[in-house]
């Protein structure tokens, strides 16, 4: 369970050093950005590039904005943490980061000492059992924890800085002022971030840890057996995040009970509907309702909720209004639009009973069920971690952060409030010192003549960075990758590196592109790149949709095609998870498809087998 | 005991008829009931066989070669064998008989709408359930036979091979009557096969019943069965019906039938010969009927199907044959982990085994 980094042989293919790697054209002083750590450095050259590192395509896929490392920084030690210092797991350490011409890499530290190993086996026995053993009782006191954390962080006001404090801070002898509210409420924003990110991976190791466990069982039962028929025996059925799609069905049909379907007539804008809707009693009952749903629903992020620029539903209500219009139009029809979760339910049950009928002795048949019931127990927790954290939590924090951002444009540190998101998050902590101390002085802050020249540096080399393509790895080549996190997650694997290895998959002439099979089934049709939010719109029915990356809150669209096809992703990867659901096929993680394929370009795509073919 | 029939149509099928249509045709019948479509077929019956020796008062003759014969003397044997086929091949069926092939043939060909529907006849021996799979391979297949007269004239050297010098020996080796057995027909449908090939619902190589293999090549299945060509081979996942894994070979030959009836081999077209043989919903379809014949027969087995390149699909997936896969339904199964109270253990296994591998590599 780690992965295997070994001196290469001599003539062995190997990925380029990091040290090797040339500072794009303009890009130069990247490194500013970004603190001393969590850069390669000479001082640690021996050790950096002894081990093999990998893009984080998967979560990080964009440059990296100094104040969005707070989304890596935090989960390099959440992670890490429960592997190595609480639940001592036997083979594994932590995920270590690096970042190179802004973009992130990342490494497992495997232990291969068997000694080692062994001294952990019965901490981890002891530590992880208690988890497991009391898993459910533990995932709701995380549930109340991740809700109070997230009310936390709701409840924190940022203050501005008046000319004159309020008289009560007189009269009742409060003792401190707006200039300690500002700075506090940064920190708990701040520890706030932190303390979210601990909680996302209180569960998750030993939840991935279970399902690799039923995993492997059922490769060495099954050779060969998909990875999706795996997973789906695992999948839950009320997964929370097609939560925020079924709840615009239900608003749909309360629009077309209330009689208030014509509001939404094509073309209109959320706000246009809205406004016609607060004209009439049923449509005021109707807009109630969907204020209530918003918290949490549609803190749903349109991206993967690690970058600041990831808006959410609540923030541009486009994407759901767009799917209401085409689900009120589709009950006008009289079509069933429920998600067809009973039978979903019933081919998975189906699919249990069958491969636990095919082993061979009552042994294998009660390891099976004992493994399958373990990781089915803690997929709850593996499936709805990300609407907690990445999508309702941080739809929050970003919009706070984007409070201090207007409190500082307004003190003139900044010509746009998005401006902040250049400064690393402790460079922010000065400004607002910066801010706050010229505030109590009366003296002109430092800030509105020092950040905007570094802003407009950062903002020439990140638009250059875009245009950078980053190696898909660093160093030397592993014997073989067995890392759980790097397999499920990230969706590396042996024979993927294998792949980025050999030239016929390098951008734009490839016929044929391999990735994972995320969704079973073969569709063909006409291609549609989407790279981002905005592009979604486009998407028109029965066309293959070829991303970087999907986010849950694209699921709307999952409805409208055939076929899905993603640069980054492992099985468990979102894109391969709502395919399964919709039960349209799916490639994931092929690397290339968007530099590869082109709109309009009719392509095939095999979810049996992990193939997508360019036909024209 | 009521009236036996001399024709037994593939719809009348049923187990208690085994004695009326022999061993290789109640295989054919028992496949259908599991759930498979098999070229259309009628039996005629053992039955039909004693009557017409009874009509043609052939029984006594019969007796007296037989009881005449030294089965340790070869000439002896095949004068015997030449005596009793002659005496059996030259005469013809009771009228009624007669007539009741000719309408069961025509009803066989009006079921596709072919004029003079090829057919292969094939004799099925009651004797075939206690002997082995030699015996039953002596004993008489007629391919791409047409019309009624052929038809009729085949049936008859059909049940004449009962009467092959090996077939009265291997009798005699299992100290039965000389005349023992009887024998039922079976007139079949022939198929046109477009592609042919052999499907096992086990995988081979590891005994893993999770797992429909199937190997395809054009034409007929002589070439994948003769291991005459390298086939497609595609595997499918046994429960959800998904294609895991496509092989593509280069199939250079291919037998075809031939304008006499025989079946010719020749040359695939180079533009055909990379090309996928089966679509994929003949894949699945194949593979779907063969997890219907095995849970049918509640063991694994090795079937030999064909697709008809006259017929829509999915009719055109036929089964023409069925055999216990024998390798690995033979074997007591040997769990593959250690049965542990705390399923926590299972997890610490699989990590330290990642452990190992890597230790190992």
């Amino acid at each position: 369970m780690a992965t295997v980094e070994k001196a290469p042989p001599a003539q062995a293919a190997r990925f380029p050093s990091p040290f090797d790697v040339a500072t794009p054209p303009g890009c130069e002083g990247w490194r500013d950005m970004y603190p001393y750590y969590y850069v390669f450095s000479e001082d640690r050259r021996e050790f950096e590039e002894g081990k093999l590192w990998f893009h984080d395509g998967m979560h990080h896929p964009e440059p990296l904005y100094p104040f969005d490392t707070i989304t890596s920084e935090s989960w390099w030690i959440a992670l890490g943490q429960y592997n190595s210092r609480v639940f001592i797991v036997p083979p594994a350490l932590g995920i270590d980061q690096r970042v190179l011409n802004g973009y992130l890499y990342i490494s497992a530290n495997a232990i291969t000492d068997g000694a080692v190993v062994g001294k952990r086996v019965d901490f981890f026995k002891k530590r992880a059992g208690y988890y497991y053993e009391h898993w459910n009782e533990l995932y709701a006191k995380w549930e109340k924890k991740a809700t109070d954390t997230i009310r936390e962080l709701q409840a924190i006001s940022v203050p501005d800085l008046p000319e004159m404090e309020d008289e009560a801070v007189v009269t009742e002898g409060r003792g401190v002022t707006s200039a300690y509210h500002v700075i506090a409420a940064y920190d708990r924003c701040i520890e706030n971030m932190y303390k979210m990110w601990q909680l996302h991976f209180e569960f998750l190791n030993l939840g991935y840890a279970a399902y690799l466990t039923f995993y492997g069982f059922c490769k060495q039962a099954f050779p060969d057996i998909a990875d999706q028929t795996i997973a789906k025996m695992v999948s839950g059925i009320d997964v929370m995040l097609f939560r925020p799609d079924d709840e615009l069905k239900r608003l749909a049909k309360l629009a077309v009970d209330l009689g208030v379907s014509s509001a939404f007539a094509d073309g209109r804008t959320p706000d246009q509907v809205l406004a016609d809707l607060g004209k009439t009693e049923p449509g005021r009952k109707w807009t109630a309702d969907l204020e209530k749903t918003k918290d949490p629903w549609f803190y749903f992020s349109y991206g993967a909720g690690f970058y600041h620029h990831h808006r959410s539903w609540v923030d541009n209500a486009q994407l759901p209004f767009s799917s209401l219009r085409s689900y009120i139009v589709r009950l006008g029809r009289g079509e069933d639009i429920a998600r067809p979760s009973a039978a979903v339910k019933k081919e998975r049950d189906r699919i249990i009973a069958e491969y636990q009928a095919l082993l061979g002795t009552d042994e294998d048949r009660k390891a099976f069920g004992d493994m399958l019931n373990l990781a089915r127990t803690v997929f709850p927790f593996v499936e709805n971690h990300n609407f907690y954290v990445e999508h309702w939590h941080h739809t929050i924090f970003w919009n706070k952060m984007r409070e201090f951002a207007r409190l500082l444009m307004k003190n003139g540190f900044f010509a746009d409030a998005e401006d902040m998101f250049y400064l690393h998050r402790r460079e922010v902590y000065d400004a607002l010192y910066d801010l706050v101390a010229s505030w109590a002085v009366g003296t002109p802050a430092r800030g509105p003549k020092y950040w905007p020249p570094v802003v407009a540096k950062r903002k020439a080399i990140i638009t250059k960075l875009y245009d950078w393509q980053p190696p898909s790895a660093l160093g030397p080549t592993p014997d073989v990758i067995t890392e759980p996190f790097t397999i499920m997650l990230w969706g590396i694997t042996t024979e993927r590196v294998k792949d980025w290895l050999t030239p016929r998959a390098a951008a734009g002439v490839a016929k044929e592109l391999r990735g994972a099979a995320g969704s079973p089934g073969v569709a063909e049709g006409p291609a549609r790149v989407v790279l981002s939010v905005d592009q979604l719109a486009a998407v028109e029915d029965g066309e293959i949709l070829i991303c970087p990356i999907t986010a849950p809150s694209w699921v709307p669209v999952f409805a409208r095609i055939k076929g899905a096809v993603s640069d980054i992703g492992g099985i468990m990867c979102h894109a391969a998870i709502v395919s399964r659901e919709y039960g349209l096929p799916a490639v994931v993680g092929t690397g290339f498809a968007t530099k590869t394929i082109k709109t309009g370009q009719r392509v095939r795509v095999d979810g049996n087998t992990g193939v997508v073919t360019i036909l024209s | 005991m009521p009236t036996q029939p001399y024709i037994l149509r593939a719809r009348d099928w049923a187990p208690e008829a085994r004695s009326l249509v022999g061993g290789k045709l109640a295989s054919l019948g028992e496949l259908i009931q599991a759930g498979a479509r098999v070229p259309p077929w009628f039996a005629v019956t053992t039955y039909a066989y004693e009557r017409t020796l009874e009509h043609n008062g052939l029984l006594d003759t019969i007796r007296r070669a037989m009881a005449a014969l030294d089965v340790s003397d070869q000439t002896s044997l095949e004068v015997a064998s030449l005596c009793a086929r002659k005496l059996i091949e030259g005469h013809s069926f009771p009228a009624d008989l007669e007539e009741q092939l000719h309408e069961a043939y025509e009803a066989l060909a009006k079921e596709i709408d072919v004029p003079d529907l090829a057919v292969a006849v094939r004799s099925s021996a009651t004797a075939e359930d206690a002997a082995d799979a030699s015996f039953a391979g002596q004993q008489e297949t007629y391919l791409w036979i047409r019309g009624r007269r052929s038809v009729a004239r085949h049936v008859l050297r059909c049940w004449s091979s009962l009467y092959t010098p090996q077939a009265i020996s291997y009798r005699a080796r299992l100290g039965l009557a000389p005349d023992a057995g009887s024998m039922s027909v079976g007139v079949q449908q022939m198929v046109d096969a477009r592609v042919a090939g052999v499907m096992f619902t086990l995988n081979p190589s590891n005994g893993d019943l999770s797992k429909i293999g199937i190997e395809a090549s054009w034409g007929l299945g002589v070439s994948v069965v003769g291991g005459e060509v390298t086939p497609d081979r595609y595997w499918v996942d046994k429960v959800t019906l998904e294609i895991l894994k496509r092989t593509i070979s280069p199939k250079a030959m291919e037998y075809r039938q031939a304008a006499d009836g025989g079946m010719v081999r020749v040359p695939v077209a180079a533009e055909r010969q990379d090309v996928p043989c089966l679509s994929d919903e003949e894949v699945v379809e194949l593979a779907r009927l063969a997890k219907a014949i095995e849970a049918g027969y509640g063991s694994p087995r090795d079937i030999e199907w064909a697709i008809d390149a006259r017929l829509p699909f999915p009719d055109n997936v036929l089964l023409l044959q069925c055999r216990p896969e024998t390798v690995w339904s033979n074997r007591a199964p040997t769990p593959l982990v250690a049965p542990k109270a705390d399923p926590l253990d299972y997890v610490t296994d699989r990590m330290l085994a990642g452990l190992r591998d890597m230790t190992r590599s």
